[in-house]
C-alpha cells in the first residue's frame, strides 16, 4: 500500500517507514508560541531549571492575541516574552506583525515536509503548505524548545475529497463548514485529515489555509493539503530555500475517504454555540445582528477582503451594525492599502482594525455586550467567545459577512451576486 | 485511589467553558485565574469544588483552544480527575503533562455522587449508584508521568523526559 502525506512526512523525519498507532520521538523543525501561551511556556522552562533553549533559530514568538495590549496585565505578559526572546536570541514578531499562522508562512519560515509545533490549536493552518503542523499546550512547546524534539502517536489518515466547481457565492469557509457539519466536532479526533480533489487543487493558497485552519474544529491532529506548483510559487516569493512538491501516493491507505461535490455546497453558517451546528445561510435569513467581524486566521486574508468588497463596494454597512475588518497580517494590510481596499472598506462604513486576533477571542476591539449577536468570519462561536456569555456568534464566509453587514440581518450573498 | 464527588457535565465542554479566553487575558497568574474556572457555566465553581472531586462529562471534553491553563486550573482548584466519554486531543495531552488524570470511560453519574477511580487497575466506580466501569489503564509511558504528578515533576526527579 502507498503512503498518505502524513505517513510520508513522518517516515522521512524518523528515517524509516512508520505506521499509524506507533509512538515515536522526533526532531521538530519549528516551534512557536504567542502571548496567550508563550508566558506559560517560559514559566515551565524556568520550573524545569532549563535556562537555554536548544536551537533559537527554530523558535519564534508572536504577539498577536491581545495586541496591542488592551490592559496592563497583557502588557506585562508581552514584556516577559520580549525579555525571554532577547536573552535567548529568539526572533519575536511583535505587535502589528499579525497572527502567527499567517505571519510565519509569509516570512518564508514554512515549507512542505516540515514538522511544526505551535502552542495554539490553529497551528494546523500551516498544513495548507504540506507541513505536518499541529497544536500543543505550553508544556509540550517548552519541551520542544528545550530539546528540539517531541513525541507523538502516528495518526491514522482520512481523506476529504472535494471535486467540481464551487458556485460563485461560495467560499472555502462554506466548504469547510459543510465538512464540519458532516464530520461533527470530534469526527476527526486524533486523526490526520488530508484535503484532496479538483476543487482543492483549484483553490488559492488563501482558500486552502481556511480548510486546514478549521480542521481542528473536528479534532484533527493535522489538516494537510498536498504541496503543488501553486504552493511552491507562493513560497518562492518569500524564501530562497529549496522547495519540493509533496503529495500522497496514488494508492495511499486512507482509513476512510469522504467525498463532497462542490456544486452541492451552499453558503453555510455555523450556529451558536458549537462550530458543528451548520445550516445553509438561506435557512436563517432575516435574523438581526449587531456586529460583523471580517478577520482572524480564518477569514482575514487578502482574498477575504476582496470577496467582501464585491458586495460592500457601492453599498453601506447598515445603521445599527458595526462592521469590523482586521487584516490577518501586516503583509495583508499593506496590500489592502496598496490596492485601495482599505479605503473602499472605510467608505462602506467598516472600522479597520490592526492585524490582531482581537475580536475573535473577545480580548478587545469589538467585544460583544450582553445579548448581542455577531456574524464573524473567525474560527469559533463558543459561549462567551467574543464577549459577554449571553452574546451569540454565527460563523460564515466573508461574502455572507458582507451581505449581512449591508442588510443588518443574516443574508445569503447570492442575493447580491447571482 | 482518587475519591470525590461527581460534577456532571455534558458533551463538547470546551476550553472556553473551562477558562474563557477573554477573562484569561485580564489577569497574569494562574492563581488569579482560579476564580474564572467554568465562569460562564458553573457559578463559583472554584469555591464549591472540593479536593479530589471528579468531573464526569460526555464526549469531546476539552474541545477548542490549546490553552494549557484549562488543565492546570482544573488541577489547581482541586479536581482529582476528569472522566469523559472522549477527550479532545490537545486537552488530553495537556492534562497528562500537568498530572491531571484524564480517564476515557462512560459511567452514569449525577452531581454529588461519590466516585472512586483506580488508575492502576483501570476501574471507575460510582459508589452512590453501585456501578463499576473498566477502562484500559494508561500505557507505561503515560502512567509514569501521572505517578509523578506531571511531566515537570518527572523531569525534576529523573533528569530526563520519559521518551528520552
Ligand atoms: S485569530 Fe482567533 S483562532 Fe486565530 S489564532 Fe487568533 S484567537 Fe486563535
Amino acid at each position: 500500500m502507498g503512503m498518505t502525506l502524513t505517513e510520508k512526512i513522518l517516515s522521512k523525519k524518523v528515517g524509516r517507514e512508520v505506521h499509524p498507532g506507533e509512538y515515536i520521538a522526533m526532531d521538530v523543525d519549528l516551534v512557536y508560541a504567542h502571548d496567550g501561551t508563550a508566558p506559560l511556556a517560559i514559566d515551565v522552562l524556568k520550573e524545569l531549571g532549563i535556562d537555554r533553549v536548544r536551537n533559537p533559530s527554530r523558535i519564534k514568538f508572536i504577539i498577536d492575541h491581545a495586541a496591542p495590549a488592551p490592559h496592563v496585565e497583557a502588557a506585562a505578559l508581552h514584556i516577559q516574552m520580549r525579555e525571554f526572546a532577547s536573552s535567548n536570541g529568539i526572533e519575536i514578531f511583535d505587535v502589528g506583525n499579525g497572527i502567527s499562522h499567517q505571519v510565519l508562512p509569509e516570512k518564508g519560515l514554512v515549507k512542505p515536509g516540515m514538522v511544526i509545533l505551535g502552542a495554539d490549536s490553529h497551528t494546523v493552518t500551516l498544513g495548507a503548505f504540506g507541513s505536518f503542523a499541529t497544536g500543543v499546550g505550553s508544556t509540550d512547546a517548552a519541551i520542544a524548545m528545550a530539546k528540539g524534539k517531541t513525541w507523538l502517536r502516528i495518526p491514522e489518515s482520512i481523506a476529504i475529497k472535494v471535486d467540481g466547481r464551487l458556485r460563485d457565492c461560495v467560499m472555502a469557509k462554506d466548504v469547510i463548514l459543510e465538512i464540519i457539519g458532516y464530520m461533527k466536532s470530534d469526527g476527526a479526533n486524533y486523526i490526520a485529515m488530508e484535503f484532496l480533489g479538483s476543487t482543492v487543487e483549484g483553490m488559492s493558497i488563501d482558500s486552502r489555509m481556511v480548510l486546514s485552519n478549521m480542521s481542528v474544529e473536528m479534532g484533527a491532529k493535522v489538516g494537510l493539503v498536498p504541496a503543488d506548483k501553486k504552493t511552491l510559487d507562493w513560497l518562492k516569493r518569500r524564501t530562497s530555500k529549496p522547495l519540493k512538491e509533496l503529495r500522497p501516493d496514488e494508492n495511499a491507505d486512507y482509513q476512510i475517504v469522504h467525498e463532497f461535490k462542490a456544486e452541492d455546497i451552499k453558503p453555510n453558517l455555523s450556529l451558536p454555540s458549537n462550530v458543528d451546528r451548520v445550516k445553509p445561510v438561506e435557512d436563517l435569513e432575516g435574523a438581526k445582528v449587531n456586529e460583523v467581524f471580517i478577520g482572524s486566521c480564518s477569514g482575514g486574508r487578502l482574498e477575504d477582503f476582496m470577496q467582501a468588497l464585491r458586495i460592500l463596494r457601492g453599498n453601506k454597512v447598515s445603521q445599527g451594525v458595526r462592521c469590523i475588518a482586521a487584516p490577518a497580517s501586516r503583509e495583508v494590510y499593506m496590500k489592502m492599502l496598496e490596492r485601495g481596499l482599505a479605503k473602499d472598506l472605510a467608505e462602506a462604513g467598516c472600522v479597520i482594525g490592526p492585524p490582531t486576533c482581537g475580536p475573535c477571542i473577545g480580548a478587545h476591539m469589538g467585544v460583544l455586550g450582553p445579548n448581542e449577536i455577531a456574524l464573524s468570519t473567525s474560527t469559533r462561536n463558543f459561549v462567551g467567545r467574543m464577549g459577554d456569555p449571553t452574546s451569540k456568534v454565527y460563523l460564515a464566509s466573508p461574502l455572507t459577512a458582507a451581505a449581512t453587514a449591508v442588510r443588518g440581518q443574516i443574508t445569503d450573498p447570492g442575493r447580491f451576486l447571482l | 485511589m482518587i475519591k470525590g464527588r461527581a460534577w456532571k457535565l455534558g458533551d463538547d465542554i470546551t476550553t472556553d467553558h473551562i477558562i474563557p479566553g477573554r477573562l484569561k487575558y485580564k489577569v497574569r497568574t494562574l492563581e488569579e485565574m482560579k476564580k474564572y474556572v467554568f465562569h460562564d457555566v458553573i457559578p463559583e465553581f472554584s469555591e464549591r469544588v472540593r479536593k479530589g472531586d471528579v468531573i464526569i462529562a460526555g464526549k469531546n471534553f476539552g474541545y477548542g483552544s490549546s490553552r494549557e491553563h484549562a488543565a492546570r486550573l482544573l488541577k489547581l482548584v482541586g479536581v482529582g480527575a476528569v472522566v469523559a466519554k472522549s477527550f479532545a486531543r490537545i486537552f488530553y495531552r495537556n492534562s497528562i503533562n500537568v498530572g491531571l488524570p484524564a480517564v476515557e470511560a462512560d459511567i452514569e453519574a449525577e452531581d454529588k455522587d461519590n466516585v472512586e477511580i483506580d488508575l492502576e487497575n483501570g476501574i471507575v466506580r460510582n459508589m452512590t449508584r453501585e456501578i463499576e466501569v473498566n477502562f484500559p489503564p494508561y500505557p507505561d509511558l503515560i502512567m509514569a508521568i501521572i505517578r509523578e504528578g506531571g511531566i515537570e515533576s518527572y523531569y525534576k526527579r529523573w533528569g530526563k523526559f520519559p521518551w528520552e
